[in-house]
């Protein structure tokens, strides 16, 4: 077992953890105010049920032996079943399996809770969540066996997706595109103001995405070695390229340089170098964060000529910028390998995920419409969905508006408890009516 | 009794509350608004998505006044809600109705003795 290699990688796990709660932020501050908490939510169950769902099932589907035709993997690790602590991958001089299912399980985990953002405002929540456990079991975990298992068809294909072009983001991408087909427009699409409601939400999301992406790259080559501090390096590289290309375009378009438009672009830089920052240099970094950042700030005006909803542009930022990474990496890829042959290998590995995926995506969001309903009911869509699923208001700037409705009720605590709860309830109430009092005055 | 409503710019606030207490008036009640007049509002763009904002922020001020005394309170306001010598349009409003009573809670006392 190399050390060096497990750390590094058991480190980058938990760096790739982080950025599911950074998208979660990232996205949850361009919602309205009264749907924040189910967009965060929308990303943050996702480090639930696709946990459970890969030691379950999720990484046999996906890294198990292959069943034939590099298209699934088998059962044989059912339950991890088999997988020792001391059982290594990548020979001797490898690390711990247990290392590398908990790395791909936090990809697992991401890349559903990024089709939620073209979902604002709109879904009921227990739907949601049926929803995401079909996704990856029909569509993630087969589509992860395709390119990164060493019998996967792509990957015997010379495919290049390094981190998850093609897996994670076009697969997103072109998911959240198919379900935003079923679930339709939020109510006032085009029409009313859909204001983000904090944009500073946004900036510390698209930071911690940033930060946690050099795990989700670098980390990808398994290894403390030179080809994982390429990968950091053109992260980074490119990721500030991004920003500058899509606040170049904004300020020419649309005449400011805005925060939002700072965040967008970082993010599509981290996108479309994912699938290419281990294959080419510093240049070809740069080269790729421009092009990805300028050309997402044009995609993301598409949605509104085109008329679907794609409410926080997962489309016009994951799908659109993971093409521009899957391709331009086939033609800036060093050592000799860049070159149409190779343009022509990515482009069909980004069309095989983005057909079965659009046509899975499409029928499992049909499925869920179909049995419970996908979409909230209006009412609670109109007066926003937190507190629909939730029961909760994102944020309390007033101290009138609540009471206690547990008050004098029965307590679920035992009888030896009951008087001190009681107590503690008198004094919230006299404090309540003291605030109320402030307010009146 | 009259009550003296003014509207004005937030960044005025300050000067005008001074202004008041100088002038002698103790009591207000400062709300926070939105409204639009002659101003017109501003443009935001996000990701290219243009929205315009009509309605701008401004802050309400409630003072209450005994008759005689609600020339002097707005005269004390519009002087310091004024921007510069001639005004900017924004600077905002203020207008007086008569009120049928006013109560002090803590001691009951009405008409002018409660403010």
């Amino acid at each position: 077992m190399n050390g060096a290699d497990t750390a590094f990688v058991l480190i980058s796990a938990a760096l790739v953890m982080l950025m599911t709660p950074g998208l979660a932020f990232f996205y949850g501050g361009m919602v309205r105010v009264k749907s924040a908490l189910n967009m965060l939510m929308m990303s943050f169950i996702s480090l639930g049920i696709v946990t459970v769902l890969w030691v379950l099932y999720g990484y046999s589907l996906a890294f198990g032996d292959d069943i034939g035709g590099g298209l699934l993997g088998g059962f044989d690790h059912i339950g991890l079943k088999g997988i020792r602590p001391e059982t290594l991958t990548g020979g001797k001089e490898g690390i711990p399996v247990f290392a590398f299912a908990l790395f791909q399980l936090m990809f697992a985990v991401i890349t559903p809770a990024l089709m939620s953002g073209a979902l604002a405002d709109r879904v009921k929540f227990s739907a949601w969540a049926v929803f995401i456990a079909l996704w990856v079991t029909i569509v993630y975990f087969p589509v992860a066996h395709w390119v990164w298992q060493a019998d996967g068809w792509l990957f015997k294909l010379k495919v290049i997706d390094f981190a998850g072009g093609t897996a994670v983001h076009i697969n997103a991408g072109i998911g959240a595109l198919a379900a935003v087909l079923v679930v339709g427009k939020r109510i006032g699409f085009k029409k009313d103001p859909m204001r983000p409601h904090s944009l500073p939400l946004v900036m510390l999301g698209a930071g911690l995405l940033w930060f946690g992406w050099f795990g989700f790259n670098a980390g990808s080559a398994l290894a403390a070695n030179g080809t994982a501090a390429n990968m950091a390096l053109n992260t980074q590289v490119a990721t500030g390229a991004a920003m500058l290309g899509w606040l170049v375009y904004e300020r020419v378009r649309h005449g400011a340089f805005t925060t939002l438009g700072a965040a967008s672009g970082a993010v599509a830089g981290l996108v479309a170098i994912t699938p290419s920052g281990a294959a080419v240099n510093a240049f070809g970094a740069v080269l790729i964060g421009l092009v990805a950042g300028s050309v997402c700030a044009w995609a993301v005006g598409i949605k509104f000529k085109l008329g679907f909803d794609d409410s926080l542009d997962v489309v016009g930022v994951h799908l659109v910028g993971g093409v521009i990474g899957t391709l331009l990496v086939g033609l800036l890829a060093t050592d000799g390998v860049g070159g149409l042959t190779q343009l022509g290998r990515q482009a069909t590995g980004a069309f095989a995920v983005m057909a079965y995926s659009f046509v899975a995506s499409w029928l499992l969001a049909k499925l869920v419409d179909r049995t419970i309903g996908l979409r909230a009911a209006e009412d609670d869509e109109l007066a926003g969905i937190d507190q629909a699923f939730h029961a909760e208001t994102a944020y309390d700037f007033s101290a009138v508006g609540a009471i206690s409705a547990t008050r004098g009720g029965g307590h679920p605590a035992g009888p030896g408890h009951a008087q001190d709860d009681r107590d503690r309830d008198d004094q919230s109430g006299t404090q309540d009516k003291k605030a109320n009092k402030k307010v009146d005055a | 009794m009259k009550l003296i409503t003014a509207v004005v710019k937030p960044h005025m606030v300050d000067e005008i509350k001074a202004a008041l207490r100088t002038s002698g008036v103790r009591g207000m009640t400062v709300s926070e608004a939105s409204g639009s007049g002659r101003q017109r509002g501003h443009t935001e763009v996000y990701r290219g998505a243009e929205y315009t904002v009509d309605l701008v922020p401004k802050i309400r001020i409630e003072v209450l006044a005994e008759d005689g005394d609600a020339d002097t309170v707005v005269d004390v306001i519009v002087k310091a809600a004024r921007s510069g010598d001639q005004g900017k349009i924004g600077d905002g409003k203020v207008w007086v109705v008569p009120v049928e009573t006013v109560v002090r809670v803590r001691t009951g006392e009405r008409g002018p003795d409660a403010l």
